[in-house]
């Protein structure tokens, strides 16, 4: 057999392949070749074979059979097997795997070789990848090295020690009076290991802390003597002896004088030296000051330490080096919450890295400037906060934008100057705005009872500006449709009032009622708007009449629906409509929910909280809702409720996908499950409702969707007249046992080519012996005319079991969708 | 320290040293994704970035990344002295350095990150013992014969232009 390619021959050929295939052509045939030769146990080319492996492994290319033929080499008296033997364990072989065991008798003999090298190597692979049975196996050899005459040896024992305890923390008392000696060595590298092995002795047992509290003052010197000594060539680095051994000093004082005071006390001296004696002009002596610093505020330092800790940082951030103001930045977000005056006295600083070109330091400056802002000084930090939402990038906005909100809430000065801020907000980067912002701000608004004339006002121009922030029209919107007799006639402090008249005010709602450029919650909020104006106003009902009435033929169903139910209101129930349009009662923000989860302050005590509805139409709803519930309180009309969606809401997000997660259709619309309650409402004291009107009456026949244990599920099924392809589903739930079932809540996912909405169910309770039912609407849309498939998931209890089913439903008839 | 990679301007992987266990497969992943991370960061960002629970402390040199996992306690601005220390020693060793010699060389880049660095730890804060330990061990070498280094000169990754031609194997 010839002898194979040299190594680099090979690396030659390897990188002359032009394409993806030929390189694996190569490695292929070269790998046939390595194997033969392992095959027949050639000792000589066994190295340069085993050299090649870990090279292709680098590239990505398996080279585990290489494995065993690393033990060859290691167990080779040869030094160059044997580095390149250990080399390929290290690469090739994790601990893991069995094989490696194999190698610890290789290792014991080795670390009591007689050349240097050769123990190095052994140690050093010991410490890169033992596992824990050879470190329990090889730590007496590893002790005793501790003690060796050769300090090669010593620092490379010392570091495999660390690994050692790393591995099996229980062996660390047997290292521990060797290292002690270690601690006084006068080789670097030596000293540097010792210090690195009792740190990570530390770490492991809270009893060596006190054990090593004893060399605080012999750390002490050494430091100092780093410091001191004059210019030595052997650890110099730009002028600074020994940066490496110096950090590491630094550690592991200050994991000694955490909570010591005595060693705090011990080590104050040296630390105000290293801090004011270190040149600053390099990285390498910041980097020695970014452990001091970290010392500092770590140990129990006096105070005038720590403030030239923060004053270090403080510099920091002045610096040119990008990396060292980033750790600045990084320090002071940890810091401030203990050290809070100091950082806050570098806050023009920070605010100035605001606008840096970095977008990490920019990042940590701004998460830094949030955690500065306090009650006094709100408004200056929110004014470059604002300015810095006006010119960073989008990555920033949306966090920047909800960090802002948050601060608004907790210093806000007063009511103005919070709703101020959030308009401001809602201004510059509305379209990065969490969904929740709108009703919370609308919250906040309603709430603040003598602000509504400014405030309708101030919004009112803003959306005449610029209509093109979603979220700033919706809340405008509203507020005009609430507020817009104060938009009028309001007068405010010393602010002139906008001269407006009735049509240049339904001109801008119905402006974005129109526009395309609208999102279709912005359009539902303009109508509600356009609606609730027709009390408000003095003599635009028939122009608010005619604006309304046109969208009763709108493609969109929302839209339609809502044009139906207010043009009725403006012929039947004329005499209502003023008391149904009534000003919105005054939420509270319920403290346990969050400012999403309002708690209606009315006669009838309803929380909506369909958190998978977006959160505009949400509140826009649930105004609409609010004012009808109103009324029929006042008219002694009991509403149909739907009380169980309290209870199910919070888990709803999670269900609705286990039931889509078996449909494959993960995406599907979560407005599904929506509570059209204002429908319902509606229907109720309408005695045609718009879907009544507007459906045709085929002839479709029933089906039983679900029959088991009593519970039964029937549903019967119309076709809008108006939307061939809206199907009514009307679902009626009976229960042939002899108990009641509770907490009976639907719900049904439809694959995602299908539209679903869920009203309402009648009730919660099925009354036992099919003496009464649970009627439940479904609108599904299907413009494509699919099959319609469904997954119902029905909760109920039955006999104080909660019971949970899931259930497909595939047998529509085809009358249903054709 | 966990890891350190060293990888080249096109991605490719050129040295790898892991201190701890982990799968191939494990392995792979992460460089993988911590190439691409580092390769999408644009020159005026800092050299460090969070990532899962580490420390990525990164520093490019020509066409080379050496890119280090520290944990949340260390000293990013010290490891950076570690990656340009690991470069001195590379070019003081090949003699103005380019990536072709850690390519060509590589075994020799590991001999001499492993009489530099043990389990993850500085064991040897002097250039010169460390450049004295692997020439001393490149004796105890049985050389075959001398050969020039034959591929052609890159950029010198330190911008040390004196060519020195290193031989082995």
């Amino acid at each position: 057999m010839p002898a194979p390619v040299r190594l680099r021959e090979l690396i030659r050929t390897i990188r002359a392949a032009r394409t993806q295939a030929e390189e694996r052509d190569v490695i292929q045939k070269e790998c046939a070749l390595i194997r033969s030769s392992f095959r027949e146990e050639d000792n000589t080319y066994r190295c340069r074979n085993v050299a090649k492996l870990i090279y292709m492994h680098m590239l990505g290319y398996p080279a585990h059979f290489g494995q065993l033929e690393c033990l060859k080499l290691i167990a080779s008296q040869r030094f160059t097997d044997k580095r390149i033997g250990y080399l390929g364990a290290m690469l090739l072989l994790d601990e893991r795997q069995d094989v490696h065991l194999l190698m610890t008798n290789c290792l014991k003999n080795d670390l009591s070789h007689s050349t240097q090298f050769v123990q190095g190597l052994a140690l050093c692979t010991l410490g890169c990848m033992g596992s824990s049975d050879m470190c329990r196996d090889l730590a007496g050899e590893v002790e005793k090295l501790l003690k060796n005459s050769n300090s090669y040896i010593r620092k490379k024992a010392a570091l495999a020690a660390v690994h050692v305890i790393r591995k099996v923390p229980e062996l660390l008392e047997m290292f521990l009076p060797a290292t002690k000696n270690l601690l006084n060595d006068k080789n670097h590298g030596v000293l540097h290991a010792a210090v690195v092995l009792v740190i990570e002795m530390c770490k492991h047992s809270p009893d060596t802390h006190a054990y090593f509290r004893k060399v605080v003052p012999q750390l002490v010197k050494s430091l100092k003597n780093l410091i001191m000594s004059g210019y030595s060539p052997e650890h110099d680095v730009s002028g600074i002896s020994d940066p490496f051994l110096q950090v590491q000093i630094l550690r592991l004082l200050r994991i000694l004088g955490k909570s010591d005071d005595e060693s705090s006390e011990q080590m104050n001296d040296i630390l105000a030296q290293v801090a004011t004696n270190t040149e600053t002009s390099k990285n390498v002596g910041n980097a020695i000051l970014y452990e001091t610093v970290l010392t500092v505020m770590d140990i129990k330092s006096e105070s005038g330490l720590r403030v030239l800790a923060v004053n270090i940082l403080g510099r920091f951030l002045l610096n040119n080096d990008k990396n060292i103001r980033y750790v600045a930045l990084t320090s002071l977000l940890k810091m401030v919450q203990t050290d809070h005056n100091a950082v806050q006295r570098h806050r023009s600083t920070i605010v100035d890295c605001l606008t840096d070109l970095d977008v990490s330091i920019k990042r940590r400056a701004m998460d830094l400037c949030f955690a500065l802002v306090n009650g006094s000084n709100v408004r200056g930090m929110m004014k470059e906060l604002l300015y810095f939402l006006d010119h960073c990038d989008p990555e920033f906005k949306a966090d920047c934008a909800s960090g802002i909100f948050l601060a608004a809430e907790k210093y806000a000065p007063n009511k103005r100057w919070h709703i101020d801020t959030i308009m401001r907000v809602l201004t510059t980067a509305g379209s990065f705005v969490r969904d929740d912002s709108v009703p919370l701000l609308i919250l906040l608004i309603s709430n603040a009872n003598s602000l509504h004339a400014y405030i309708v006002q101030k919004l009112y121009q803003a959306i005449r500006v610029d209509a093109s922030q979603q979220p700033l029209v919706q809340v405008a919107v509203w507020c005009i449709g609430e507020y817009g007799d104060l938009l009028l006639s309001g007068e405010f402090e010393d602010e002139t009032p906008v001269q407006v008249t009735e049509d240049e005010v339904l001109d801008v709602l119905e402006q974005i009622l129109h526009s395309n450029l609208s999102l279709l919650t912005t359009r539902e909020y303009a109508l509600t708007a356009i609606m609730k104006l027709s009390t408000r106003l003095q003599n635009s009902t028939n122009r608010i009449r005619k604006a309304v009435s046109i969208y009763g033929s709108s493609l969109d169903v929302e839209l339609q629906q809502r044009a139906v139910e207010y043009s009725a209101l403006f012929m039947r129930f004329d005499h209502m409509r003023p008391a149904l349009l009534e000003r919105m009662p005054l939420i509270q923000k319920s403290a346990t929910n969050g400012p999403m989860h309002a708690t209606v302050n009315g006669n009838v005590d309803e929380t909506e909280e369909e958190g998978h509805l977006p959160a505009q139409e949400q509140l826009s709803q649930q105004a609409q809702v609010n004012n009808l519930l109103d009324l029929l309180g006042d008219s002694n009309i009991n509403p149909a409720r739907s009380v169980p969606q309290e209870s199910k809401v919070p888990q709803t997000g999670g269900e609705l996908l286990d039931l889509l997660g078996g449909l494959n259709l993960a995406d599907t619309q979560p407005s599904a499950l929506s509570g059209g309650q204002t429908q319902l409402v509606l229907d109720g004291i309408a005695p045609r409702s718009p879907q009544n009107t507007s459906s045709l009456k085929q002839d479709i026949p029933s089906i039983i969707a679900y029959d088991q244990n009593g519970l039964k599920i029937e549903f019967s099924f119309e076709r809008s007249k108006a939307n061939l392809n809206m199907l009514f589903i009307t679902l009626r739930a009976s229960n042939s046992t002899e108990t009641d079932m509770n907490n009976f809540v639907l719900q049904a996912a439809v694959p995602k080519s299908f539209q679903l909405q869920l009203m309402s169910p009648s009730g919660s309770t099925v009354p036992a012996v099919n003496s009464g039912a649970v009627t439940q609407i479904m609108r599904v849309l299907n413009s494509q005319k699919h099959p319609l498939r469904m997954r119902l998931k029905l909760t109920y209890s039955h006999r104080e079991a909660p019971i949970e089913v899931m259930s497909e439903v595939n047998e529509f008839p085809p009358q249903a969708w054709e | 320290m966990q890891f350190m990679l060293l990888f080249s301007r096109q991605g490719k992987l050129r040295l790898q040293k892991w201190y701890v266990p982990l799968s191939d497969k494990e392995k792979k992943k992460i460089t993988r994704e911590l190439v691409q991370t580092v390769l999408a960061r644009k020159p005026k960002m800092c050299s460090f970035l969070e990532w899962r629970d580490l420390k990525i402390v990164y520093k490019r040199y020509a066409s080379l990344y050496f890119c280090c996992a520290i944990e949340d306690q260390d000293n990013e601005l010290i490891t950076l002295e570690i990656i340009h220390r690991y470069v001195e020693l590379l070019d003081k060793y090949f003699g103005s350095v380019c990536e072709l010699d850690i390519i060509f060389n590589f075994e020799k880049a590991y001999f001499i990150l492993d009489e530099f660095l043990l389990g993850g730890e500085v064991q040897e804060t002097s250039k010169k013992n460390v450049l004295k330990a692997i020439e001393q061990a490149d004796l105890l070498q049985e050389r075959p014969e001398k050969q020039q280094a034959d591929h052609p000169r890159m950029e010198s990754i330190t911008g040390n232009r004196q060519f020195r031609l290193h031989a082995y194997e």
